[in-house]
């Protein structure tokens, strides 16, 4: 018998399961189950997208594209984010990967030596501690604060920098929490990093999907553009999950090594997303406006909602999630999740999913319609009563 | 608010003024307000069911009619559209540009019904010149709502 787990390399057996995955195995055991959970855009991607695709196959572009991506996408992708956010970038400054998170693995590896430690503010997305751990880096979580609106303070990031911190992740808009950073906010933490040689991950993913103020990159701030590695993608702003494809932007020095492992891992990403990203990023900027106005709607029916039924909810300005704290109910997050599940077949994810400073939260994804929305809510608010 | 709310409405008639209120971040009572006014100016002409009689056992058959008609010289479609509007058979109507003038939907019990109803009651009309029947066989969809079963979500928790 083969011994695999002694085989295996340790990092990979040590990866702790997600979070998100361990619940909804739960939950995809019961029948007529409605979910909360997806992280992903209910919209189907934009129609004018889908053709672009369909006629790049029908022309036959079924090779490689470049390692760095589509000349032509890099190009639109400089120019969405100069119109969009400012942002000047060379287009061999940007590197198309496959999704986000090809952007985030190859950030992380491109910089993190074992020992260094990443700075992590969480509630975040799951992924960065075990990419880190992959590394043989340090994960440093700093706890982000529904008193401070789940944004990094100055003062958290500088009592987490020690002579081995060596990049700092910065997920905002924020999934779970719809954190956003302001520009003062944002000042006040660039104004930290700029005395140290850190580099900055800055995970935007969710940059379009903001309901108050326009999201400001980091990037765009007077001397953080050297120190950023921007990472975005399709999948969120234009409901493109599937499609697997995202970028990030970075300094040459930096995107001519991330190039390389780029190349030796994946060669490229996926040509016939390539082709639907460029007429994404060229005619549907109507589109995405049409699904945010749509998502906001939804976004404050249920935190209405669920403040209503005595779930204190964080008013959340980006993502399509929200936060609620569980706390008045007395049950853990575990707890509230698998009998919220097991009482009214509704699926949530527990807030410790997203970093052990989630206990005391859950995370509801808004991305599903207002019909499906209510009829969870009305469920939700049975369940508290009957606690 | 106003585009905002009728498209709410018009989505989904049954969601309350304090629901509509959260979604338009505004009040109930400017909902209801708004809700008043427009269906005293006719913006607002109804409420319905989107309703898929195949699941029923009602005997029903639909049919949509294209009809040719030669206007009238001071009143144009009007006259006509107007007494065709008055069966309540007929559940929708509309002037069309291209091959002919106006379109009917119109409901009955059997196929009979719906040919009685040509021949008898649009035929004979002074200006219609033709008719053109088409039976509806099947609908897929419906006020901009899919009436198929089985239209499941297909997205699944990865991480």
């Amino acid at each position: 018998m083969m011994d695999y787990e002694k085989q295996m390399a340790h990092s990979a057996v040590a990866l702790r399961p997600s979070g998100i995955r361990q619940f909804f195995s739960l939950a995809a055991e019961k029948k007529d189950v409605i979910s909360l959970g997806v992280g992903e855009p209910d919209f189907k991607t934009p129609w004018a997208i889908r053709k672009a695709a369909i006629d790049s196959l029908d022309r036959g572009r079924t090779w490689y594209t470049a390692n760095a991506g589509l000349a032509e996408l890099q190009v639109e992708i400089v120019a969405y984010l100069r119109r969009r956010f400012g942002l000047e970038y060379a287009p061999e400054e940007v590197l198309v990967t496959v999704g986000g998170s090809e952007a985030i693995d190859l950030s992380i590896r491109t910089f993190v030596n074992p020992g260094d430690e990443v700075l992590i503010p969480q509630p975040s997305f799951v992924c960065y501690e075990p990419i880190v751990q992959l590394t043989g880096g340090v994960a440093v979580p700093i706890v982000t604060r529904e008193e401070d609106e789940f944004r990094l303070t100055a003062k958290a990031l500088r009592a987490a920098i020690t002579p081995k911190t060596k990049a700092l992740v910065f997920p905002f808009p924020n999934n779970p929490t719809g954190g956003v950073m302001r520009r003062e906010d944002l000042e006040a933490v660039a104004a930290v990093l700029r005395d140290t040689e850190l580099m900055v991950f800055a995970d935007e993913i969710y940059a379009e999907l903001t309901y108050g103020e326009k999201h400001i990159s980091i990037a765009s701030l007077e001397g953080m553009q050297e120190r950023t590695v921007l990472i975005s993608g399709f999948s969120k702003t234009f409901a493109m999950t599937g499609w697997r494809l995202g970028y990030l932007a970075a300094p040459k020095e930096v995107t001519d090594v991330m190039c390389k492992v780029h190349q030796y891992a994946i060669m490229c990403a996926p040509t016939t997303s390539q082709y639907a990203a460029i007429e994404a990023l060229r005619s549907c900027e109507e589109a995405v406006g049409e699904m945010v106005g749509e998502y906001n709607l939804r976004r404050r029916l249920v935190v209405s909602r669920l403040n209503e039924m005595g779930l204190h909810c964080f008013n959340p300005q980006g993502a399509f999630y929200v936060f609620p704290s569980i706390q008045s109910t007395g049950l853990t997050s575990q707890q509230f999740c698998e009998r919220l599940l097991y009482e009214k077949n509704v699926a949530v994810v527990p807030g410790d999913a997203f970093g052990a400073c989630g206990e005391g939260f859950v995370r509801i994804s808004y991305s599903y319609s207002v019909e499906h929305l209510r009829e969870a809510l009305g469920r939700i608010e049975a369940f508290i009563k009957g606690l | 608010m106003t585009k905002d709310l009728l498209l709410l409405l018009e989505k989904n008639a049954r969601i309350s003024c304090g629901e509509l209120a959260t979604m338009l971040e505004t009040d109930e009572a400017q909902v209801e307000a708004a809700v008043a006014a427009l269906e005293a100016d006719g913006t607002i002409r109804g409420y319905t069911a989107i309703i898929d009689w195949e699941k029923t056992n009602r005997e029903y058959v639909s049919a949509r009619i294209e009809l040719k008609v030669t206007p009238k010289k001071d009143r144009g479609f009007e006259e006509l559209a107007e007494k065709i509007s008055r069966y309540s058979e007929v559940q929708s109507l509309y002037l069309m540009s291209g091959g002919y003038d106006l379109a009917l939907t119109i409901v009955g019990k059997t196929f009979k019904d719906i040919a009685f109803f040509v021949a008898h009651r649009l035929a004979p009309l002074d200006s219609v010149q033709s008719t053109t029947t088409h039976f509806i066989l099947r609908k897929y969809k419906e006020k901009g709502v899919v009436l198929e079963d089985g239209c499941e979500d297909e997205r699944r928790v990865v991480l």
